[in-house]
């Protein structure tokens, strides 16, 4: 065996580990700063969910026309352009959205930038902690829960920075989920860690970098989805609350408030899910492929698979519920949190409390 | 904004003005309020106000109404019907009831989501189909709740009735639902987009402008642009319909039909399948007949004789392992170099069998799944004849490859005295023995100091009885041991090349230098995977048509004002609510807009275009 190789690979490793930190430092700055930009975001005094509530947003014609302005090239004249109508479909709720966690206040709009640059930069850190770990075992990094782990951070926060670099409206997520970030990460660096190794035989295939790499984006992406949803629960609860004529509490008004209009959040955890429900198929189809090459069967109701198809099952019930009416809403909202807890227990439970062929090296 | 504003232009009255009263009019059927041209005054508004809760909750049935015919057949979904109050008629009217219940959507949402609940308990309590040792286990631990368990199937959940059962009705309910919806879209299909409601500002997208361009010609530039985009339009009257998106409705239908014929295939797996398992020594062979295999299930309808006439060789085979680090003994690579023909007669040819690389041949496919070592040794009778010399395959009980077996000398073995008795030999073999700890378990999976305990027995081995023996298991009830001069049991440790001579002259037994070792295989035959596969790629393509792909309607309506300048009414609707709809319209009138230029406003207030539009 090459030594001068082998002290490289362990140097290498090393470095990983101590990206991972550093990009956990960075985080924790981020999350340090969203708090703030919520903090400062609380001065402003928005309330305009209840006055668009008690004010004429009731009913059909008032239907809150939303004007697209069609961009022209060089005519400036107003009339040269047609206003694009919007009407939501009748029983919605049609309010505005919030305006972020800033609240428009401009010392929490700053610390908000200043939050998404640091988790900009503790990306960049932690990807390259990933891709050092990559480079230390010549592999892709996701033989064991805590390769698994870090990578799956990471493309979390990689699928909501680009997000917003297609300019959607997604800043809010920020704090739930740098948050959660530095749970996982947390959780990887204590209890799941394994020291860099080699992949046994049965995980030598680039059926496992097909598998696994788009397992590890659909969980990213079902994750913000998830979060949306929760938060498109609360916000709903909210509005309701303001529609029934009630007064919800002052810091559920202040965090609301900001949030997006319930109706946004519901339609972008749809679009999300939706959006990944054919990619996770492909992924469990991939995974039965590979099971097929190296097991010699290609569905064994082994409890990884047992549970990928359950979380698929749970997600097709939510899409199924939503292209029936009277499931929209709330109740779609829980089939979808219920399908993301498969997924998880998917992840963190089965791995940890069931034995099965899925588990290999280290935890 | 109060109930009586409107999203109509101000000024172009006509049509579009009609929609002007809507909200103090809530009450009057569809098309009676066209006489109220837009002129609602200050007292009707207050009216209105005060009718506001009326209104609403009319609003939504009057939608439904007015839009009935642009929205029609814009899904295949099924309507949703009520579950409670059943028919109260005949048979007939139950059966049909039952149908109709099992084909809609909200039994199908309850029959998936019954399904993924009824997989859960098969996924926390061992299966017999993975690991009968578990099951076992597990039985002896829980002699309580076992034969509970043992009731409810839960041994095998995915073969017990229950689950069956759910996802029999699902498939029933799937076809169910399929065969009228692809009817009824083949029907969309040949149909024509539908005439343009009345009142286009109903719609979730809508917008109008005027122009000095003719109604007719108007209509036929957006009868271009449409179809230039290639929509599905229809010009009747003063409108003109277009459609888009079918590809959807087809994506959907695929991806239902799909999932049938995954169904069906892994269901003709299931019937026609076959697998077995074999231990192959290096320089040993396997030809693919039923007597050959050490275990074999097949699928009920499985013909023994189908089996493919193959045979393989196995001609070496090499593992390697991490010798340092953390995980060192990690098995890196498993090899098997085999020698095959595809049937009597064929070519041999030469190849490898890996993990996640089987060889495929003839249909079947042979995997490698485990290996350990075959020690092998020479053993002479009492008169010196050598009774035995091969190598014989032991189980590994640990991942340093620790393993145990028997060598069994069934025939040929005669004592000192020449009395015929048969031998038998508990074996522990270690490829590297711990000088250092001296403890007979394996350091290092590899052949690195390999040494094999030997515990001889001599007597009958009771094969004869016709009971199953395990060939890794000696049974000594009828079997006496060789003693040492201790009076114990006679057991000594064989470097390769030593010899251990029974006592009372009763023969040897030499460990041989060559060590070799085993691989076993499974020889799978899945027909259907191919189906399967393709299914799985067709579910894949029709999901993606069927979540990407908005169908979705759009009409034009231009019609000459009562001042003679034209107006142009714009409007879509999606199969659902989305932001694409409204971007889509907004292009597709900037390109009418473009053939149709605005007219200079001649009214005073250019502002109140449209007036509900401040926010
Ligand atoms: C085997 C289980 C099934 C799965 C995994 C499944 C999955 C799906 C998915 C993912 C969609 C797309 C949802 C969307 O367009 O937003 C869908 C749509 C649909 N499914 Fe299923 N489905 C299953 C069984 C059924 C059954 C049994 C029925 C009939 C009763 C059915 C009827 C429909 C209909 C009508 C739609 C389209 C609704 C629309 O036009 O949007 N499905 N299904």
């Amino acid at each position: 065996m090459n030594l001068a190789a082998a002290a490289t690979n362990e140097s290498l490793a090393h470095t990983s580990n101590v990206l991972i930190y550093s990009s956990m430092a960075v985080y924790m700055l981020a999350f340090f700063a969203h708090t703030a930009e919520w903090l400062f975001g609380s001065r402003s005094k928005v309330a305009r969910t209840a006055a668009a509530l008690t004010g004429d947003a009731k009913g059909v014609s008032t239907a809150n026309p939303v004007k697209v302005r069609v961009a022209k090239g060089g005519s400036t004249a107003v009339l040269d352009r047609p206003q694009i109508i919007t009407r939501s479909a009748s029983g919605s709720r049609d309010l505005p959205d919030g305006p972020g966690a800033h609240g428009g206040d401009e010392q929490g709009d700053l610390y908000g930038r200043v939050a998404v640059s640091l988790t900009v930069l503790a990306f960049a850190i932690e990807a390259s902690g990933v891709l050092a770990r990559a480079l230390s075992v010549k592999r892709a990094p996701w033989a064991n829960m805590y390769e698994f782990s870090i990578t799956f951070s990471a493309v979390a926060v990689a699928v909501y920075l680009v997000m917003l670099v297609l300019k959607k409206n997604i800043r809010w997520i920020g704090l739930p989920l740098v948050a959660t970030v530095l749970l996982a990460l947390g959780l990887a660096v204590t209890v799941l860690y394994t020291a860099s190794d080699q992949l046994v035989p049965a995980l030598h295939s680039y059926w496992l970098w097909i598998h696994v790499s788009t397992a590890i984006l659909c969980g990213a992406v079902f994750y913000v989805g998830a979060v949306a949803t929760l938060l498109y629960l609360f916000r709903d609860r909210y509005e309701s609350k303001l529609a029934a004529g009630l007064k919800p509490g002052a810091f559920a008004t202040s965090v609301m408030e900001r949030l997006p209009a319930s109706a946004t959040l519901d339609k972008f955890a749809y679009r999300i899910n939706a959006a990944v429900f054919p990619l996770w198929t492909f992924t469990i189809i991939a995974g039965a492929i590979w099971a097929g090459d190296a097991w010699g069967k290609y569905w064994e109701w082994d409890p990884k698979e047992t549970w990928s198809f359950i979380t698929w099952v749970a997600y097709a019930c939510y899409l199924h519920a939503r292209a029936t009416a009277g499931w929209k809403g709330r109740k779609a909202a829980y089939l979808a949190l219920i399908a993301f807890g498969c997924w998880l227990f998917n992840y963190y439970g089965v791995n940890i409390f069931v034995t099965g062929k899925h588990s290999y090296a280290g935890v | 904004m109060s109930k009586t504003e409107t999203n109509s232009t101000a000024g172009a009255d006509g049509t579009t003005g009609a929609d002007s009263t809507t909200g103090a009019d809530g009450t009057s059927p569809l098309g009676a309020d066209e006489a109220a041209t837009g002129e609602a005054t200050g007292a009707e508004a207050a009216a209105a106000e005060a009718r506001a809760e009326t209104a609403e909750a009319q609003a939504e049935a009057r939608d439904t109404r007015e839009l009935g015919d642009a929205t029609s057949q814009l899904s295949t979904a099924p309507r949703e019907e009520s579950v409670i109050g059943g028919p109260t008629l005949s048979v007939v009217g139950w059966a049909r009831w039952f149908w109709r219940q099992l084909t809609s959507m909200r039994i199908a949402l309850i029959l998936l989501f019954l399904l993924s609940l009824a997989a859960i308990p098969g996924s926390l309590i061992p299966q017999t189909s993975s690991d009968e040792l578990k099951v076992q286990t597990f039985r002896d631990k829980h002699t309580v709740v076992s034969p509970f368990y043992d009731k409810l199937q839960l041994f095998h959940v995915y073969s017990s009735v229950w689950f069956s059962a759910i996802y029999i009705l699902l498939f029933i309910s799937l076809i169910g639902c399929i065969i009228p919806r692809t009817w009824q879209f083949v029907g969309q299909l040949r149909g024509r987009p539908p005439v343009a409601p009345k009142r286009l500002t109903r719609l979730p997208a809508y917008t109008t402008w005027r122009t000095n361009t003719e109604p007719e010609a108007a209509r036929e530039a957006a009868v271009a642009m449409l179809r230039k985009r290639r929509f599905r339009v229809q010009a009747t009257g003063d409108a003109v319909a277009a459609e888009k998106g079918y590809l959807r409705e087809t994506g959907n239908l695929v991806f239902h039909i799909a999932l049938i014929v995954m169904l069906v295939s892994f269901a003709w797996g299931q019937l026609f399948n076959s697998n077995g398992g074999k231990l192959v020594v290096e320089g040993d062979g396997f030809a693919n007949t039923l007597t050959q295999y050490d275990d074999f299930k097949s699928g009920s309808l499985f013909d023994v004789n189908n089996l493919a006439p193959f045979s393989f060789h196995l001609d070496s085979f090499s593992a390697s392992y991490e010798t340092s680090g953390p995980e060192v003994g990690s098995a890196r690579a498993f090899t098997a170099h085999v020698t095959y023909t595809a049937k009597p007669g064929d070519k041999p040819r030469r190849t490898v069998i890996e993990l996640n690389k089987p060889l495929v041949v003839d249909g079947s496919k042979v995997y490698l799944i485990s290996h350990g070592y075959a020690p092998s040794v020479t053993i002479k009778d009492g008169r010196g004849k050598t009774v035995f010399h091969g190598a014989t395959p032991l189980l590994p009980i640990d991942s340093n490859l620790s393993s145990t077996g028997a060598i069994k000398v069934m025939d040929g073995y005669r004592d000192k005295n020449g009395k015929k008795e048969q031998l038998g030999i508990a074996a522990f073999f270690v490829p590297t023995y711990g000088q250092k700890t001296g403890q007979m378990f394996s350091q290092f999976p590899g052949l690195g100091f390999p040494v094999l305990n030997v515990g001889p027995f001599h007597g009958s081995l009771g094969v004869d009885s016709g009971l199953p023996q395990n060939v890794y298991q000696l049974d000594t009830s009828k079997m006496t041991q060789f003693k040492d001069s201790k009076g114990k049991q006679l057991k000594k440790t064989l470097l390769p090349g030593e010899t251990l001579k029974l006592p009372g002259g009763a023969g040897s037994i030499t460990m041989d230098k060559d060590i070799k070792q085993w691989a076993s295989f499974q020889i799978s035959h899945q027909p259907g995977s191919l189906s399967a596969l393709f299914g799985a790629c067709a579910a894949i393509i029709g999901l993606a048509g069927s979540l990407f792909i908005q169908r979705r309607r759009i009409w034009v309506r231009a019609t000459r004002g009562t001042d003679g300048i034209t107006v142009i009414e714009m409007a879509g609707l999606g199969r659902s609510e989305s932001a694409k709809l409204p971007e889509e319209l907004g292009d597709l009138a900037v390109t009418l807009n473009s053939e149709a230029p605005t007219a200079p406003e001649p009214d005073p207030h250019p502002a109140e275009t449209v007036e509900g539009a401040e926010k």
